[in-house]
């Protein structure tokens, strides 16, 4: 029977896996945190119709049965290729031989402390977009570092994305969609707060993006103004100033605001460092490259290593469940 | 008795032209000074000055001791040629002058003395002067081999690259260096042919008389020194060769107080025809070596400014760092040069920042100015304000909610006038103030408030005064057991010529590593306000090799002075980035601990729990 090994148990990690196990071939999934599921597990509800997280993650995990072998904590200390195979020996002392090899190793959020101007670990009511699911995803409200409840809150886009000092040209595609929705979720949590989107373009590219929008608008009033923050400041009751530029008006603007919450873009992750011992090649912007972006969007530049979601790039939750089950028929074929 | 013969008329015609063309420019060049810069020269010329500037003519034209202290070798390259020559020229005018028993000669005598008098019968000092000639010969044509040598192959100079040459160049160099192998030859000829001589040109001769018909050689060789010589005069003021001559005057004109102004002078004329095209300040460009951008160096912008030839890559595509400055063997002033030039190139606008409200002023005795970089980080302020609390100081934060830039981003883009206008807006509210002294936690801010605001009270970088409150015991601070590397600031350090204060402040706090290139010589971070023409991948190269540089020992931290230094270094740097202030405020003795810097990802900052009590 031959044996595939899967780089990182998140969704598509466990979607790719659940579909090979299906097939027949011998499947083991490597996982560095303590459990499978990735993001999923620090999300709380997900765009484009609020279904909790949690509602996901047990759907993805009804796939992975008993025939799947399961190693967590554990990451991937070495990778060798010998003839058609791969010796694979993990951190925990497990090694293994794998005929076929999918990384799914995600993505790592931008760490918004490289933003310093925008006050991420230095101003006390600034949060970022993952913190921000954090408190929602345990039923808490949102409260200020004093504990009130925000009167105003500022939501800035792009933290870490298109952005050429930061070294991230690309564009994350998911936040400006998930601002919208953590407007939302914000008002619905508090109705009589006030909502402020700063946003460079507003890219409402898929399905039910542009009406989710609207809605934010219209049914709950919440504010979009076009423009990059250029500084924050932090007053001394703890609420922060915002300057940016009002590009639409073109005019400077400051506002005071209770929290901001930054939503901070995609980052290759860490757990792609297998791509030096597998000779993979990642493009400028560190994602891994494939071996046809049009075509063969599983496969990379060594036969045998393919690739699912996020690890090519910023994308959906159904855009890295669709291209795990591409993978696993895209393996099925290799290993044929 | 007057010799003479027609062959030293090409070695005349060229002096003649030589003398008369440097005369007539440095005249003008000297009378075309402005007032007040000319009126330094007429009372210096009268005072010791003038002997401190004949003292160093000496060291710095003839002996070359700066270029010494770079490189040993292309020292004895350069003192051999210009020493050298010197002396045969001093030894030979000796010589003619005891012969002819102190008839005054023509030029030319003294250098064809050889080809008059091959063997003069009779003349008691021959011995000597032959012997002398002989070997100041030899290290002047040990010089000229090592330039041909260090035009093939610059390395073993300890030079990566040198100067790309333009046609005059080439023209004048290819003179120049025919000009001591035909006094060789001709005077090899002439003792292999009539006697004479000494170790070097009787051997020679000897030698050369054994397979070639030398007497009919002497004269054509003759007529081939004359011809290099005068070939190499008349080239001379076009070409980089200038700068022999040119250095002279600008040694005595810069003892004498004379400097670059905010425009170009006729100073300027004399300092870039001083350049010598030696290329010492293309290696320290971190351009060159960091990001592989080619022909902008400070020598190839004196060059096409010399040409009339400036483009906007030569005067913009510069960090402003000072590294070039720092090893100018000449001592060009060539930041004031290219400031002056991209202020010639930029328009100068009036009334443009109309807009900007006045702001209002309140009563403090010391200033604090953070400065646009400093409110993007954050961090800093926050230590700041909190340290300057700690101390009890009674304090302006100046542009806490609303800031009017200092005005040095626009000087360095050459808007001065634009400057000139926001300058004074700050300036106004300093005044009004009543405040003793001035305070910026950032070194651009602090070097445009120092030179160019004209206030009357002190400004200070918070490096400065930092240590000071330390030292008072208005702070109290605590060591830490953390090792740092402090990186220089090229607007602090370079700029300003502050190195001690912040060293001596982070001494207090941490255990101070060292650094390879600190000091005069510390890198540019690559974040410089001053370049408007690199790209940011080229920016991240620089930035990326100055990092290796400053954490080749795996410090803890990596301090700087600098919040643009410390926003650029902490992109690239694995080793936490920090600002002075921040390290003195985590190592504050408190009262009541509360950490000033809130920690969230405790990862990446693994060092905090040390910094902070």
């Amino acid at each position: 029977m031959k044996h595939v090994v899967v780089i990182g148990g998140g969704v598509a990690g466990m979607e790719a896996s659940a579909k090979l196990s299906e097939m027949g071939v011998a499947v083991s999934i490597v996982e560095k945190a303590d459990k499978l599921g990735g993001k999923l597990n620090r999300w709380d509800r997900l765009f484009p119709n609020s279904r909790p997280a949690s509602d996901l993650l047990a759907k993805l995990q009804s796939g992975m049965g008993k025939d799947i072998r399961k190693y967590v904590n554990a990451e991937v200390s070495s990778v060798r290729q010998s003839l058609k195979q791969f010796d694979i020996a993990l951190s925990n002392g497990e090694d293994f031989k794998a005929d076929a090899i999918l990384i799914s190793t995600g993505f790592d959020v931008f760490d918004a402390h490289r933003k310093e101007e925008y006050g991420y670990g230095i101003y006390d009511n600034v949060i970022t977009s993952a913190d921000l699911e954090k408190t929602f995803r345990k039923g808490e409200t949102l409260k200020t570092a004093s504990g009130k409840k925000p009167q105003r809150v500022g939501i800035i886009h792009c933290v870490g994305s298109r952005d050429e000092k930061a070294g991230n040209n690309y564009c994350s595609k998911v936040c400006c969609i998930t601002a919208v929705k953590q407007a939302i979720e914000i008002k619905e949590q508090n109705p009589e707060a006030e909502v402020f989107c700063f946003y460079m373009d507003l890219r409402m590219y898929d399905r039910h993006f542009e009406t989710i929008y609207k809605e934010a608008q219209v049914k709950h009033g919440i504010q979009f103004i076009r423009g990059r923050l250029s500084e924050a400041f932090e007053n001394a009751d703890g609420s922060v100033m915002l300057k940016a530029e009002d590009t639409l008006l073109g005019k400077p603007l400051k506002i005071n605001v209770d929290m901001v919450v930054l939503m901070a873009g995609m980052v290759p992750s860490s757990g792609n460092r297998v791509k030096e011992q597998l000779n993979l090649t990642v493009a400028e912007d560190g994602f891994f490259n494939v071996a046809d972006a049009h075509y063969e969007s599983s496969g990379t530049n060594v036969p045998g290593v393919f690739v699912a979601g996020a690890c090519t790039g910023p994308k959906t939750m159904e855009n890295t469940i669709n291209e795990a089950r591409s993978a696993a028929l895209a393996i099925k074929e290799y290993l044929r | 008795m007057l010799v003479f013969d027609w062959f030293v008329l090409p070695f005349t015609l060229g002096l003649v032209y030589l003398v008369v063309t440097l005369l007539v420019k440095y005249f003008r060049w000297v009378k075309n000074l402005p007032v007040d810069e000319f009126a330094k020269v007429k009372k210096g010329v009268l005072s010791t000055k003038t002997f401190s500037a004949i003292r160093e003519v000496f060291l710095e034209s003839l002996l070359h001791r700066k270029i010494f202290k770079v490189n040993p070798l292309l020292g004895y390259m350069h003192t051999s040629l210009a020493f050298g020559w010197f002396l045969l020229i001093l030894i030979g005018n000796w010589e003619s002058r005891i012969f002819y028993h102190g008839h005054v000669s023509p030029p030319y005598v003294p250098i064809f003395f050889r080809f008059f008098n091959p063997h003069p019968v009779g003349f008691k000092l021959e011995a000597m002067f032959s012997f002398l000639m002989d070997l100041t010969l030899l290290v002047v044509l040990s010089g000229v081999t090592l330039a041909w040598l260090k035009r093939m192959r610059s390395r073993f100079f300890g030079m990566k690259k040198t100067t790309v040459l333009h046609m005059g160049d080439r023209f004048a160099l290819a003179s120049l260096w025919f000009i001591f192998p035909m006094r060789f030859l001709a005077e090899s000829f002439t003792s292999g042919a009539y006697g004479g001589g000494h170790f070097l040109t009787a051997n020679s001769g000897a030698f050369f008389a054994g397979f070639l018909p030398v007497e009919s050689l002497v004269y054509p060789a003759w007529w081939a020194y004359s011809l290099a010589l005068g070939t190499f005069f008349v080239a001379l003021p076009m070409s980089r060769y200038m700068h022999i001559p040119t250095e002279i005057v600008l040694i005595f004109l810069r003892k004498y107080g004379v400097s670059e102004q905010s425009i170009f002078t006729s100073y300027t004329q004399v300092e870039i025809n001083s350049c010598s095209r030696c290329g010492i300040c293309i290696d320290p460009c971190q351009l060159a070596s960091s990001a592989n951008i080619r022909g902008v160096q400070s020598v190839y912008h004196l060059q096409s400014i010399r040409n009339c030839a400036v483009d906007n890559d030569k005067s913009l595509n510069c960090l402003m760092c000072g590294r070039c400055d720092n090893v100018c063997p000449v001592g060009i002033d060539i930041a004031s040069i290219r400031k002056a030039n991209r202020k010639q190139q930029a328009a100068q606008k009036e009334n443009v920042y109309r807009y900007v409200p006045e702001g209002n002023a309140a009563k403090a005795d010391v200033i604090f100015f953070a400065g646009c970089m400093t409110h993007l980080q954050p961090s800093v302020k926050k230590a700041m304000t909190g340290l300057l609390k700690h101390a009890g100081i009674s304090y302006w934060f100046m542009d806490e909610s609303g800031s009017v830039c200092c005005g040095r981003p626009l000087m360095l883009a050459g808007k001065e006038a634009q400057a000139r206008e926001l300058m004074a807006n700050n300036k106004a509210k300093i005044v009004a103030s009543g405040a003793k002294l001035f305070v910026t936690s950032c070194p651009i801010c602090y070097k445009v408030f120092k030179e160019e605001y004209g206030l009357n009270i002190e400004v200070m970088h918070h490096s400065e005064y930092l240590l000071q409150l330390v030292e008072s015991k208005k702070i109290l601070v605590n060591r830490q057991d953390v090792k740092a590397v402090y990186h220089d600031p090229c607007e602090l350090g370079r700029g300003a010529g502050i190195y001690a204060q912040p060293r001596q402040l982070l001494k207090s706090v941490v255990s101070l590593q060292p650094v390879s290139q600190d000091k005069e010589n510390a890198l540019c971070c690559g974040g410089s306000l001053a370049n408007i023409k690199i790209s940011n991948p080229e920016r991240k190269m620089i930035t990326a090799d100055a990092v290796s540089v400053l954490t080749a020992n795996n410090p803890d931290v990596l301090v700087t002075g600098c919040p643009m230094c410390k926003r650029t270094f902490a992109q690239a740097s694995s080793v936490r980035v920090l600002d002075i202030a921040e390290v003195l405020s985590g190592a504050l003795v408190l009262k009541q601990p509360t950490a000033l810097i809130k920690v969230k990802n405790e990862e990446r900052l693994a060092i905090q729990p040390v910094l902070i009590r």
